[in-house]
């Protein structure tokens, strides 16, 4: 790699073009600030460009720079506000990948705009065309940034105060078929799995107001069957009311009939955008509401290594957001999820400081102030049989969402939710009694089917289910080489 | 019907052994336990009566069995709740909380009604039906 040559403030700003690295924004001697924003990006440089000046040039252009020098550049305390690229180092095992640390000043982001933030650093930079592809892994906010927002509405505890429900993972089914249920039969499978022992039902991310079903409607029958099933169990149900709509005024009309017929808890789509998330945090906020965030369209840029997004930077914004509940993955479910990757994502959403952990894909440590925790959603091809699983893998506060495996019961949808139950507070009970789950997870099952039907035959249907393969967004280090 | 608030309600009643397991791992953990009774079983009754105060500074599960038993003398036909108290930084509320007695097998549960309002629309209210006689003749 080059050294680099240090130009005088003249030649600098003399008109034309100079390479990134010799416009500032190349500083392997600068220090970070306790106050400022740390980005680690994993960069793919095009073919015969040197790896520092495509890093500078990623700072650069995240931040001041435009292609060309521009002599208005010296009417502001420009070093200031300069990305700085401080740190690169080449990714383990991989050809011409390199990680690069930027530092950013807090003065370039507006205080408590999620959306300002990422329009900064991820936007025009990732189609640069000196790139042949570029990664946000992880972004450090610093305590004084974090602290300009108001976070989660409601939080892992105060959540918990409210349903009066402690000690265990909570849990969900979302209604299938997620599409095409007239309202009237789309109540039948909330109430079932509710009264069955449910803690949660949930809309899917794209039922909003369809031919089939008006959203109105949908309400109507929700709350008679959460209010019904409350009646039969004398505990405190909820079902996701999904708000989605086209325009933040419809939205805001669904809010309010949900919160008029008393929902605990309303859900929108990560498609909608950080500031209609944060909107609807803040009504969410003013209203008493449990807010549910389901990750829509993430998989589009963050399961690909190479390119897009890390989710662990979603689930950062999403807390800063303000949002109570988060999908984040299962590990042993249909969908993608290494268990270091997606412990990861649960640490970012439930901790009030994260350490910097390569091994989870923690790059920084992240300070949260005083922000509120978010409950971590397990969604996805899961079962009752895995329950030892998910609570080694996941812990306590997550909720678990059983929805094949609640409606796709053999005895119906209420003996689908009372295997899991009994399931979950078996296994919570052999924990609590220092049995070792995981050793002993399929024994412990078998004992407390003995006194449950529902949960012997739940074993037996899905007895053989694993998603076994391989996950293509997994950590990058580990703790020692493994020998192939 | 069976009221399933608390953490255990879906498995079989608890013998004291297994209670005692259970406040054993809350210890274990630094938690605080608190014995409450109730005979209003509303799942929007938050504020159970208390059986003295949290038992902040006992490590023994005997002692908090011995005053479990000593509500259960006291008070047999109401329910009674264990939970545990954690008062560290960001939680600051309770860890567990399971049902360790109730008055009968047989729970009468609740009624729902429902008054019609605007458009379709309902107000739900549910209350339980032992509520319908005064506090301490209920479960009777």
């Amino acid at each position: 790699m080059n050294e680099v040559k240090a130009r005088s403030e003249k030649e600098r700003y003399k008109p034309g073009v100079i390479p990134y690295k010799e416009m500032g924004y190349w500083r392997p001697e600068y220090e970070p600030k306790d106050t400022d924003l740390l980005a680690c990006f994993r960069i793919t440089p095009q073919e015969g460009v040197d790896p520092e000046e495509a890093a500078a040039a990623v700072a650069g252009e995240s931040s001041t720079a435009t292609w060309t020098v521009v002599w208005t550049d010296r009417l502001t305390d420009y070093d200031r506000y300069r990305g700085k690229c401080y740190h690169i180092e080449p990714v383990p095992g991989k050809e011409n990948q390199y990680f690069a640390y930027i530092a950013y000043d807090i003065d370039l982001f507006e205080p408590g705009s999620v959306v300002n933030c990422a329009a900064s650093i991820i936007g025009n930079v990732f189609g640069f065309k000196p790139l042949r592809a570029l990664r946000l892994e992880d972004i450090r906010f610093p305590e004084a940034y974090v602290r300009t927002f108001d976070g989660p509405p409601t939080g892992i505890v105060i959540e918990r105060e409210r349903l009066d429900k402690f000690g265990r993972p909570l849990l969900g089914a979302t209604v299938k078929p997620k599409l095409g249920l007239s309202a009237r039969n789309y109540g039948r499978v909330v109430y079932e799995a509710l009264k069955g022992g449910l803690d949660f039902t949930k809309d899917d991310e794209n039922i909003n107001s369809q031919p089939f079903m008006h959203w109105r409607d949908r309400w109507l029958y929700v709350m008679e069957a959460v209010n019904k099933a409350q009646a039969m169990t004398g505990e405190v149900k909820g079902h996701y009311l999904n708000v989605t709509a086209a325009t933040m005024e419809e939205m805001y009309e669904r809010a309010e009939f949900a919160k008029e017929l008393g929902s605990v808890i309303i859900m929108i789509d990560l498609v909608i955008g950080w500031t209609a998330i944060q909107s609807m945090a803040k009504w969410c906020r003013n209203n008493d509401m449990i807010l549910h965030l389901h990750r829509a369209g993430h998989s589009t840029y963050t399961r690909q290594k190479d390119h897009g997004v890390s989710f662990r930077v979603i689930a950062k914004w999403a807390r800063l957001a303000g949002v109570d509940h988060l999908h984040a993955g299962t590990v042993v479910g249909k969908l993608e999820g290494d268990p270091y990757t997606v412990r990861g994502f649960y640490d970012v959403l439930r901790e009030d400081f994260v350490p910097k952990n390569l091994q989870h894909g923690i790059f920084f440590d992240q300070p949260w102030g005083s922000l509120r925790k978010v409950m971590p959603v397990a969604s996805g091809g899961i079962h009752a049989g895995q329950m030892h699983q998910l609570l080694h893998y996941l812990g306590e506060d997550v909720v678990l969402q059983f929805g094949g495996g609640t409606i796709g019961h053999p005895m119906g949808i209420a003996a689908g939710a009372t295997a899991n139950r009994v399931a979950l507070e078996a296994m919570i009970k052999a924990r609590n009694e220092g049995r070792d789950i995981m050793a002993e997870g399929p024994q412990i099952l078998e004992e407390a089917a003995k006194h449950c039907l529902p949960l012997r035959q739940a074993l037996e249907t899905w007895k053989d289910v694993t998603f076994d393969y391989a996950s293509t967004d997994t950590p990058d280090f580990v703790p020692t080489a493994t020998p192939v | 019907m069976r009221i399933t608030q608390g953490t255990f309600s879906f498995l079989p009643d608890f013998t004291d052994e297994e209670i005692a397991a259970q406040i054993r791992y809350c210890m274990s953990k630094g938690w605080a336990m608190n014995i409450e009774f109730t005979d209003d079983i509303h799942p929007r009754n938050t504020y159970w009566e208390m059986w003295g105060l949290p038992m902040f500074d006992v490590d023994d599960p005997a002692t908090v069995m011995y005053e479990l038993n000593e509500c259960r003398k006291a008070y047999p036909n109401c329910y009674i709740r264990l939970s545990a108290y954690d008062n560290s930084k960001g939680w600051e509320s309770l860890r567990l909380s399971f049902i360790v007695h109730r008055p009968t097998d047989d729970e009468p549960g609740f009624r729902l009604e429902r008054t019609e309002n605007w458009s379709r629309t309902q107000r739900y209210k549910i209350y339980p039906y032992a509520t319908d006689k005064p506090q301490g003749e209920r479960y009777r």
